[in-house]
């Protein structure tokens, strides 16, 4: 999945996304250097920021301006870091907190 | 320990719109405003919004939301306005103190005067499914897409048909985003004719008298089920993003703690500090512009930051009574304009009801 906007009829270039690497949960993900960490996640797909404590459940970034801690991960070992106001640097560890318990959600 | 406690004549709290034309205003009377915002970059929300603003030359008609920003920022440079980003103002205290997280640490400001001009919050509302990635307000989505060049999705479900809706919605196609639809349970759009027509002009479906019933999936949206109001029908969008542009809520939380006191106007957002014409709080000292004053558009919070300002500075002693009334009076005309369309009547009853006591 890439969810990246390369040019923008507006904006135009807004470049590649290969700038840096973050590793997530281990494995590497480049990331456009100055990003929020939830925009370079949600780039290549990666919805679930964490999962609840309760019931285990997929949570993802909601507001995008450090509100709601949606997206609230465990970064360079500091646990609780908003992801989607703190930038990317390269060599981040980035984890997904909590462990998935839930089925598929259905109606 | 104590913390470390500096005096100042006025700070603004908040550098969107309705603050940095509170400082610009501020320095036109000699005050010195410090202006405090918890972001990396002034201008607010401007600095997301991609479309042309209508309004008038005071508002920055015909130009992007984003350039406006910028020169208000730089207006703000050339007057000699500190404005300390990445800087939380966490507390305002009954004694008037703020406190604030910033670069330079934590720290206590003793302002003279303080002008909460802090925003907006996007609202929410629960439905099954609500907590699914995926799931996300408009404006994180327009976030997303205009600030860090990503699509909160493919295909997209936009859920409220306002103008925040229907200019995210167009957004998303300038993306390459696909919208499955715009999903609104009223009548009719609140928003300005001219963003729904561009809406449908692309294609894109708008369903009035329809409400979102769920969201499904499983490490996120994957559906989302939608019913006709009147019809009962349920239809089934094959989605992976669902927006939700269901209005904004004033941030009134640094005036309630101030001890300001707070109103009800659902037409305006909900709670906010009760303010006089003249954008002063219950409490001496304390103004109130912007969307933290009632959600209006960024015209209205441009020109509410100056009428704070100028209420301030006559208090500070800065500006005598009789330039204070002939600035006020200019503001408040070009606010009457602003709020005189038909798409505005709802505006006009609450502040009239605000204005009322």
């Amino acid at each position: 999945m890439d969810l990246r906007v390369r040019r923008h009829p507006v904006l135009g270039d807004m470049g590649g996304g290969d700038e840096v690497t973050i590793f997530v949960d281990g494995r590497p993900l480049p990331a456009r250097a100055g990003e929020p960490i939830a925009a370079a996640l949600y780039a290549a797909g990666i919805r679930a920021t964490r999962y609840s404590r309760g019931k285990g459940e997929a949570r993802g970034p909601f507001c995008m301006v450090g509100r709601c801690t949606e997206c609230a991960m465990t970064v360079d070992g500091i646990e609780n870091v908003r992801t989607c106001v703190t930038p990317v640097r390269d060599g981040m560890r980035v984890d997904t907190p909590g462990v998935r318990r839930h089925g598929p959600a259905r109606v | 320990m104590a913390l470390p406690a500096y005096e100042c004549p006025m700070v603004v709290v908040g550098a969107g719109p309705a603050g940095l034309c509170a400082a610009l205003e501020a320095a036109e009377a000699g005050i010195r405003a410090l202006v405090m915002d918890e972001n990396e970059r002034g201008g607010g929300q401007l600095y997301k919004q991609i479309h042309r603003f209508f309004g008038s030359r005071h508002h920055g008609a015909g130009k992007r939301g984003f350039e406006i920003a910028a020169e208000m920022v730089e207006g703000c440079e050339r007057a000699g306005v500190e404005i300390r980003l990445s800087s939380a103002v966490l507390g305002c205290f009954p004694g008037g103190e703020l406190l604030v997280d910033g670069p330079e640490g934590v720290y206590l400001l003793r302002p003279q005067a303080t002008v909460l001009a802090t925003g907006a919050a996007e609202r929410c509302f629960p439905f099954a499914g609500w907590t699914l990635p995926g799931v996300m307000g408009a404006g994180a989505a327009q976030t997303l897409l205009n600030v860090h060049g990503v699509l909160p999705g493919k295909r997209v479900l936009m859920v409220g048909a306002g103008n925040v809706g229907l200019i995210v919605a167009y957004q998303l196609l300038q993306a390459g985003a696909e919208v499955a639809g715009v999903v609104e349970a009223e009548r009719g759009s609140r928003g300005y004719e001219v963003h729904l027509q561009r809406v449908r002009r692309e294609g894109v479906p708008v369903y009035f008298r329809h409400r979102l019933l769920a969201a499904e999936g499983d490490e996120g949206v994957e559906a989302a089920l939608v019913e006709s109001v009147d019809e009962g029908r349920v239809r089934r969008f094959r989605v992976d993003a669902l927006c939700l542009a269901v209005g904004l809520v004033p941030q009134a939380e640094l005036a309630a703690m101030r001890g300001c006191r707070i109103a009800y106007a659902d037409e305006l957002g909900g709670f906010l500090p009760w303010h006089d014409r003249e954008m002063r709080t219950s409490v001496p000292g304390v103004y109130v512009a912007g969307d933290a004053a009632g959600v209006e558009e960024a015209s209205v919070a441009m020109d509410e930051g100056r009428l704070a300002a100028v209420a301030a500075a006559e208090d500070l002693g800065a500006l005598d009574g009789a330039r204070a009334a002939a600035k006020r009076k200019e503001l408040l005309a070009r606010l009457e304009g602003l709020r005189g369309g038909p798409t505005a009547s709802h505006i006009r009853r609450a502040r009239a009801r605000l204005n009322a006591g």
